[in-house]
C-alpha cells in the first residue's frame, strides 16, 4: 500500500474548538501498547465515550451525520505531549488530512511524518469551512497537495459567495516525500557517511 | 554579524541544509524512555538498521511506573510489558539504562542534570515535549515524536526547520513567596498556550541570573506550554558550579576546554530576535491556573475572568472550561476548596522543591480532608531527602513521600485523581482528564501547593510566611 498522499477530496468532520490538545486526542492511559496500530478506537475517547463506555451522542465523531477522511480543528490543534500516538489515532481513525488555522509544532510534524496532511488555512477561511460543514454535512472539500491548494465547492446560488480556495504552504522537502511516499529516515540513512565526517568536527 | 545563543548552537550542529527545506541537524545526546521509544526500536528492526550512537542515548523508565513497592513486579500487565521491553531493547542495542532500582533511575529531564549528561552547548532531544527543560544550562532541547527518535537512533540526526527566535526579559525582584513557576505561569497567562508556537524562547534577565539551576529548569520546563520548540537560559557561573563534579560531567583538562567554550554561549549584544516580552517581576504575585489550559491562569488574589472579559468568539470554549472545572465565572479562586495536593514531575520534583516544601511545612500539618502526595523526581532525590530528614518532616505533617516517576502528572500509572475532585498539582499541564478522567486541576508552585496541603484551600502563600 502506497503511504503517498496527492489529491484528497472528502466530506469533513468539524471539531470546532481551539487548543486542542493531544491529551484529548489520545488520553495517557492509552499509551501503553507498544505497537503503533489500533489507536484509531480510543481517538478523543474521553469525549466520545461516558465513563461507563457508552458513546456520548452530542460529540462528533459519535454523530453520523459527519463523516469523511478530512477533520477540521479550532486553532492550535495538537498542543501539549508530544505523543506520536495523537497522529497514530487520527490517521488510524480513517483521517488523511487535518485542518485547522494553527498547528503545534511538534503535532505537525508527526502528522508529516505519518502522511497526515496538516493544512494550515487562514482563521477567515477556517470559518468558512465550518459554515460550510454547518449548512452541509455533505459538503466536499478538495485538498490537492501539488498545487498547495485547498478549496470549497462553487455554489450555485449567485446570491451566496461562490467557490472559496486558498493555497497552503508546506515546505518543498515535505512536499516531495509526500507525494513519493519517501520518509525522513531514508533520506538520512543516505548521509550517513556525511553524518559521520561531520562528527570529526565536533569537540 | 551578532548572534543569538540559539544560532551559535544551531549553526554548530548544523551537518547540511537541504534548498528550500530543513536542516540536518546532528543531536548530541538523546534520552529515551519506556512509552515513546518501543516503536522506534521495532521501526530500525524493521529496516534492519542498527542503532548508530548507542553511547549518545540514555534510557530511564518513568512515564509508566508505578510509586509505591517498585522493588515488585509492576501489577499492571501493559505496563508491566511496556516496561520491559524497555529494558529489553537497552540490552540488544547496547543503550545505557537507569531502570527501575537502579540509583539514577527518575524523570528523564531531572536525571539528565543532576547526573551532569545535559550541558551547556548541546543538542538534545527526547520524545517528550517537556525536553525544554534541558534549555536552563544553555543547550538546544526540544520534544520529538516517535518517528524522530527513530531518526535519531538510526542517524543521530534530525530534519529540523530553523525556528524564529523570541527573548522574554525578566527584570526586577520578586517578591517573597513567588518562585519561578510563578513567573512562567505569569508569563503563559500574559501570551496564552499558543503565545510561543513556532518561536524557541530565550530567558534573560536580572529576575532570570538571580534563579537558581533549579528555578530556571522550571522555566525552560513549562516554554512548550505556550507552544514555544523549547527554552534556554545562557550559562552562567551558576550553571558551572551545578555541574561541576556531577557524575557525567567532563574532569581536569577536558572541563577546562569545555568551559572555554560554553564562556561563549551568550546573545551577543546586537543579536536579532524575531520577538521580545519585557516583564517587570515586581507585577509577579503567586499563581494558580482555574482553566483547562495552562494560560488560564490569575494571580492567587485575583478572580475568574467573568465571561463579558473574554473576546466573544472565545466565550464558548471558556465557559465549556469553566463548567468543567466546576468554577464560577468573575469568582474569586482563594479560599476554594481542595481535595489532593501533588508536589512532583519535571516541573518541580527536585531536592529544592522539596526542600523549601519542608521548610514550609515543618511543624505544621496537612488538612485532614486532602491526599498529599509527594513524588521525588529521582532516586537521588528520594536518597538526599531521606538523607536530609525531609522524609521525616512530610511524615509528621501526613504527607505521602512516595518513589519517583512521573506519576499523576500524567495519571499513566495508578496514581490519578478521581473523577471531580480538584488536585492543586506542581506539575505542568492542567488539560481535561490530564490526571485521571474528569479530574480538575489546579496548577500552582511547590510553595503555593504546599499552602493549600496545610490550609485544605486555594491560599496565598503569602500570609503564611
Amino acid at each position: 500500500m502506497s503511504k503517498a498522499i496527492d489529491k484528497i477530496s472528502s466530506t469533513a468532520v468539524p471539531l470546532n474548538q481551539e487548543n486542542i490538545d493531544t491529551d484529548q486526542i489520545i488520553p495517557a492511559r492509552f499509551l501503553k501498547v507498544t505497537s503503533r496500530d489500533g489507536f484509531g478506537e480510543n481517538l478523543f475517547r474521553d469525549w466520545r465515550y461516558n465513563s461507563d463506555n457508552t458513546p456520548k451522542k452530542d460529540f462528533v465523531l459519535n454523530n453520523p451525520t459527519y463523516h469523511g477522511k478530512i477533520l477540521v480543528g479550532g486553532k492550535n490543534f495538537g498542543c501539549g505531549s508530544s505523543r506520536e500516538h495523537a497522529a497514530w489515532a487520527i490517521k488510524d481513525a480513517g483521517f488523511d488530512v487535518v485542518v485547522s488555522s494553527f498547528f503545534a509544532d511538534i503535532f505537525k510534524n508527526n502528522a508529516l511524518n505519518n502522511f497526515l496532511l496538516p493544512v494550515t488555512v487562514s482563521d477567515e477561511f477556517l470559518e468558512k469551512i465550518f459554515a460550510a460543514i454547518e449548512k452541509d454535512p455533505e459538503t466536499v472539500i478538495a485538498v490537492d497537495l501539488a498545487t498547495q491548494t485547498i478549496s470549497l465547492p462553487a455554489d450555485n446560488d449567485p446570491a451566496k459567495a461562490g467557490s472559496a480556495s486558498e493555497k497552503f504552504d508546506i515546505n518543498n522537502y515535505k512536499k516531495t516525500c509526500l507525494l513519493n511516499g519517501y520518509d525522513d529516515i531514508d533520506y538520512l540513512l543516505s548521509i550517513r557517511g556525511e553524518i559521520e565526517k561531520f562528527e570529526h568536527t565536533l569537540i | 554579524m551578532p548572534k543569538t545563543i540559539f544560532e551559535k548552537i544551531w549553526d554548530r550542529h548544523v551537518v547540511r541544509t537541504i534548498e528550500g527545506g530543513p536542516s540536518v541537524l546532528y543531536i548530541d545526546k538523546h534520552l529515551i524512555h519506556e512509552v515513546t521509544s518501543p516503536q522506534a526500536f521495532k521501526g530500525l528492526e524493521n529496516r534492519g538498521v542498527e542503532v548508530f550512537r548507542p553511547k549518545q542515548i540514555v534510557a530511564t523508565a518513568d512515564h509508566n511506573v508505578p510509586t509505591i513497592n517498585q522493588h515488585l513486579p509492576i501489577k499492571e500487565e501493559l505496563s508491566r510489558i511496556q516496561v520491559q521491553q524497555l529494558v529489553d531493547n537497552c540490552k540488544k542495542h547496547h543503550v545505557e539504562l537507569y531502570g527501575l532500582g537502579h540509583p539514577y533511575q527518575g524523570i528523564v529531564h531531572v536525571i539528565g542534570p543532576e547526573l551532569g549528561i545535559t550541558q551547556p552547548g548541546m543538542t538534545i532531544v527526547c520524545g517528550d515535549s517537556h525536553t525544554s527543560t534541558h534549555g536552563a544550562f544553555g543547550a538546544i532541547a526540544f520534544g520529538i515524536g516517535t518517528s524522530e527518535v527513530e531518526m535519531v537512533m538510526a542517524t543521530q540526526c534530525l530534519l529540523q526547520s530553523k525556528p524564529k527566535l523570541m527573548r522574554i526579559n525578566v527584570d526586577g525582584d520578586l517578591h517573597n513567596g513567588v518562585l519561578s513557576k510563578d513567573i512562567i505561569l505569569y508569563i503563559i497567562a500574559q501570551i496564552s498556550a499558543s503565545g510561543a508556537t513556532g518561536y524557541f524562547v530565550e530567558y534573560a534577565g536580572s529576575a532570570i541570573r538571580n534563579l537558581s539551576m533549579e528555578g530556571r529548569m522550571t522555566i525552560c520546563n513549562m516554554s512548550i506550554e505556550m507552544g514555544a520548540r523549547g527554552g534556554m537560559i545562557a550559562p552562567d557561573e551558576t550553571t558551572f558550579a551545578y555541574l561541576k563534579g556531577r557524575p557525567f560531567a567532563p574532569q581536569g583538562a577536558e572541563w577546562d576546554k569545555k568551559l572555554d567554550y560554553w564562556k561563549t554561549l551568550y546573545s551577543d549584544k546586537d543579536a536579532r530576535f524575531d520577538k521580545e516580552i519585557n516583564i517587570d517581576a515586581a507585577n509577579i504575585e503567586p499563581m494558580i491556573t482555574y482553566g483547562t489550559n495552562p494560560g488560564m491562569g490569575i494571580g492567587v488574589t485575583g478572580h475568574i475572568p467573568a465571561q463579558n472579559e473574554i473576546d466573544e468568539k472565545e466565550q464558548p470554549a471558556y465557559m465549556k472550561s469553566l463548567t468543567y472545572m466546576g468554577l464560577q465565572a468573575g469568582a474569586s479562586i482563594k479560599g476554594k476548596k481542595v481535595d489532593y495536593v501533588f508536589i512532583g514531575s519535571c516541573t518541580n520534583s527536585r531536592i529544592e522543591d522539596l526542600r523549601l516544601v519542608a521548610s514550609f511545612v515543618k511543624g505544621r500539618k496537612k488538612a485532614d480532608h486532602v491526599e498529599v502526595w509527594i513524588v521525588p523526581g529521582s532516586k537521588q532525590v528520594e536518597q538526599q531527602a531521606i538523607e536530609e530528614g525531609i522524609d521525616k518532616v512530610f511524615e509528621a505533617a501526613g504527607f505521602n513521600l512516595r518513589q519517583p516517576g512521573c506519576s499523576a502528572c500524567l495519571a499513566m500509572n495508578e496514581d490519578k485523581i478521581p473523577a471531580g475532585k480538584y488536585c492543586i498539582s506542581t506539575s505542568n499541564r492542567n488539560f481535561e482528564g490530564r490526571q485521571g478522567p474528569n479530574a480538575r486541576t489546579l496548577l500552582a508552585s511547590p510553595l503555593t501547593a504546599a499552602a493549600a496541603a496545610i490550609t485544605g484551600e486555594v491560599t496565598d502563600i503569602r500570609e503564611l510566611i
